[in-house]
């Protein structure tokens, strides 16, 4: 039997062209494995190869995204493969959402199955998880040694059209997909069961997740600007010089408060970004960019605003789970009211 | 309120010239049914057997129902069709376990449902795994559809009603027995355990899409309290078929297994206070009204929890939150159980409506599955009707005379009363 033909697409860096620099390469197909495509071979063994490997910059699939899917796929179908795997990309969210992308086009127009590795709060695999069966991995590369066999396992049971279990068995991000099946016990003793759990407020599981939208309806405008307090909360990342609170530069897990007490301009030499999903270059020159504090000083100045509260908040919005997210602001609210401010300027990215 | 019920286990059906149980066999004698059952508006009625196992598909299925027999206390079953509207619920009531009454009959354009008695879609029928007298009626043309959908109902509780007869000689198998102690009682006897009532959810949505009480078209009712009882000697009946997969028939309502499994914990983790029946009616203004005096009786009854079942689907999603979320901001605990349309491909929202209070959901399956019957050596009824029923497509009939349908074609196949192990899960 001939091995089961696998098409590979990589990012730059996997694909050992470079870093961010090389970030804007086009799309460009190498014969067999390159990168961690060698690890594959050897996860996949001597059922199937693979045949070819597809690497883009991530700034050029970002910026050309219609283009670089078109080039992509046809590169892929080019070589005729049973499967595509794309990535891991662990936690990039760029590299993620090209790795996504592709699993979408190339599931929805070449009707391939395709397996990708990513951490579950990459934006690409919230966006693409319908797509394809997408490995659960660590946040970054030092997680390989991990990510590689379980895809490649799931690869082989892929091609080998054997049934698939839950995400919880298998390792992969749930697709969102309803699925019958049969279980133990009727509806009705599990309704009942779930009821006396609920009564006595023991864990149950609902079969039936709500799609929830947190929906905040907008308060009514500050009646006078110009006497309102007005405070600065970003999650762009804007710290002190030094990162002290060590605030993470993906999926934080904290929020910094800093005094600007008689600070009218941020400049390289007082604030810098710890935000690690967008290029620093601009936030670190001015950071102002980012958290206009020198412009709100100036309109404090001008009488057209009351003030700018003492204290500003920052955190880092690059893949921070929503849960997380809603905890801090919570947090900050319930101060920024004690305070007595009266409006609030989120700044992002 | 007590009722017994005594088990009648009905391990076989046969015609035969007397109408009788014997050895757990059900004969049935064609001409004391066919008298039994006959109407003038009903142009010709025909009897059939299926039974498990058998290459034998039944299309499309009306309602199922179970014969019972009251033998002793008040009133008799079906009141308000067969029996007058005596209160039912206690004494002692005859059941002819594994035995139904199924009618078929073909009303308006899209109708449904299927029952294979063998193959791929026995798994989701129960009444696959049931001995059926089928009854075929047909009207004359010109009868209105609603003359002629309440023919046909009313033929099936006659039918069953006379076939209950045999059971009066049958010896019984077991026995079970339920009590239902008023408020005060309950209270006294159980007044550390948290308090439950079971909000049962009626289709009200006008021709095949009826429910009745005591005879009364639940369109027409407010919110009302019932004993648990009352249900096993028939005081809800189905006039309810159309997207078979998730209405009650009369069987479902006579067995309704909610009401059996809060039963099972009553006494040790709840204290089962009562049934409140409410409807889905179409308009807005009747929605809010019902979840209204839903809210309000669980509030009188001093409920902990409740479990909300909805019959139907999509307009009635809206009944159903309704209900759920008014019981969850009276501090009343609830779960709801439902079933999903989420696509062919699973990867849709499963219902038209949703809020976060309902976080306890139990669900029937995905009715939108998709699944090939194969071709069955008999057909009682109408295979054309694979076409046009709910479920069905263009092109669902086969030369070969394989269906190809979605589970929602298949009667009671997500049921939500929670009859049956078919759930949905997330991948």
């Amino acid at each position: 039997m001939s091995k089961f033909r696998v098409v590979h697409y990589i990012n730059q860096y996997f694909g050992q062209i470079g870093g961010e620099e090389k970030a804007n390469i086009p799309p460009s197909c190498k014969e067999g494995p390159v990168g961690p495509g060698m690890a594959f071979k050897a996860a996949l063994g001597e059922e199937a190869e693979i045949v070819a490997t597809i690497i883009c910059g991530d700034s050029w699939f970002a910026e050309n995204i219609d283009e670089a899917k078109a080039t992509v796929v046809k590169m892929i179908a080019q070589h005729k493969p049973d499967l595509v795997i794309t990535g891991p990309a662990f936690n990039a969210g760029r590299y993620g959402t090209a790795c996504g992308a592709v699993a979408e086009a190339v599931s929805q127009e070449l009707n391939v199955p395709v397996i990708s590795g990513m951490y579950p709060e990459n934006p690409g695999a919230e966006m693409f998880r319908r797509f394809a069966l997408i490995v659960e991995t660590g946040d970054n590369a030092a997680a390989m040694r991990k990510a590689v066999p379980a895809m490649g396992k799931l690869a082989l049971k892929v091609l080998h059209g054997e049934p698939l279990g839950t995400p919880k068995e298998e390792g992969y991000i749930s697709r969102g997909i309803r699925q019958n099946y049969f279980a133990e016990e009727r509806g009705s003793k599990r309704s009942v069961n779930m009821l006396v759990a609920k009564l006595n407020g023991e864990e149950y599981h609902t079969e039936y997740p709500m799609p929830h939208f947190d929906r905040v309806e907008p308060n009514p405008a500050v009646a006078d600007i110009t006497k309102a307090k007005i405070a600065l909360v970003t999650s762009g990342g804007i710290v002190p010089k030094g990162n002290p609170d060590h605030i993470e530069s993906s999926s934080a897990s904290k929020y910094g408060k800093y005094d600007i007490e008689g600070v009218t301009d941020l400049t390289p030499d007082t604030h810098q970004t710890a935000h690690g999903g967008y290029d620093p270059v601009y936030a670190n020159k001015d950071a102002d960019r980012v958290l206009p504090v020198d412009v709100l000083r100036e309109l404090e100045k001008e009488g057209k605003i009351g003030s700018l509260h003492r204290y500003y908040y920052a955190t880092v919005g690059n893949g921070t789970a929503v849960a997380n997210a809603k905890r801090y602001a919570e947090e900050i609210a319930a101060e920024l009211k004690s305070d007595g401010v009266d409006a609030v300027i989120l700044t992002s990215t | 309120m007590q009722l017994k019920l005594g088990q009648i286990n009905i391990t076989d059906i046969q015609f035969g010239s007397e109408t009788k149980v014997e050895k757990g066999v059900l004969y049935v004698n064609k001409e004391q049914v066919l008298a039994a059952v006959a109407d003038e508006r009903l142009t010709n009625i025909s009897l059939e057997l299926a039974k498990p196992g058998e290459s034998v598909r039944i299309l499309p299925v009306k309602d199922v129902i179970e014969p019972r027999l009251k033998i002793e206390g008040n009133g008799g079953v079906f009141p308000g069709f067969i029996n007058k509207v005596d209160m039912v619920g206690s004494g002692t009531t005859l059941v002819l376990r594994g035995a139904a009454v199924v009618t078929t009959g073909s009303i308006v354009g899209f109708q449904e449902g299927i029952i294979d008695m063998s193959g791929p879609g026995a798994d989701y029928s129960p009444f696959s795994k049931l001995n059926n007298l089928v009854i075929v009626c047909e009207a004359p043309e010109g009868l209105s559809q609603h003359e002629h959908e309440a023919a046909v109902r009313m033929v099936g509780y006659k039918a069953a009603a006379c076939l209950a007869e045999a059971a009066a000689e049958a010896k019984v198998d077991s026995w079970e027995e339920y009590r239902h102690l008023n408020l005060y009682e309950g209270m006294k006897k159980y007044p550390e355990l948290p308090r439950v009532a079971y909000v049962y959810m009626l289709q009200t949505q006008g021709l095949l899409h009826d429910t009745y009480v005591y005879g009364v078209d639940a369109k027409k009712i407010l919110p009302t309290l019932m004993s648990p009882t009352e249900m096993m000697d028939g005081a809800i009946v189905s006039g309810n078929c159309v997207s078979a997969c998730d209405k009650n028939t009369t069987y479902h309502h006579l067995n309704n297994p909610i009401i059996k499994d809060l039963y099972e914990r009553h006494g040790k983790d709840l204290n089962f206070v009562g049934v409140i029946i409410t409807n889905e009616n179409v308009t807005l203004a009747d929605k809010q009204r019902s979840s209204n005096f839903t809210a309000k009786l669980a509030d009188m009854l001093g409920l902990d929890g409740a479990i909300v079942s909805q019959e139907g689907f999509g307009n009635p999603d809206t009944d159903l939150i309704m209900n759920c979320t008014k019981l969850e901001k009276l501090g009343i605990k609830t779960v709801i159980v439902t079933d999903e349309y989420a696509g062919r491909d699973g990867a849709s929202q499963s219902l038209a409506d949703a809020d976060p209070l309902a976080d306890a959901t139990v669900t029937g399956g995905n009715a939108n599955e998709v699944i090939t019957l194969p071709a069955m050596d008999k057909v009682i009824g109408n295979t054309k009707s694979a076409d046009i029923i709910a479920g069905g497509f263009d092109g669902s009939l086969a030369k070969d005379g394989s269906i190809t349908v979605e589970i929602q074609a298949i009667t009671g196949a997500t049921n939500e009363l929670g009859f049956n192990t078919l759930t949905t899960r997330e991948i």
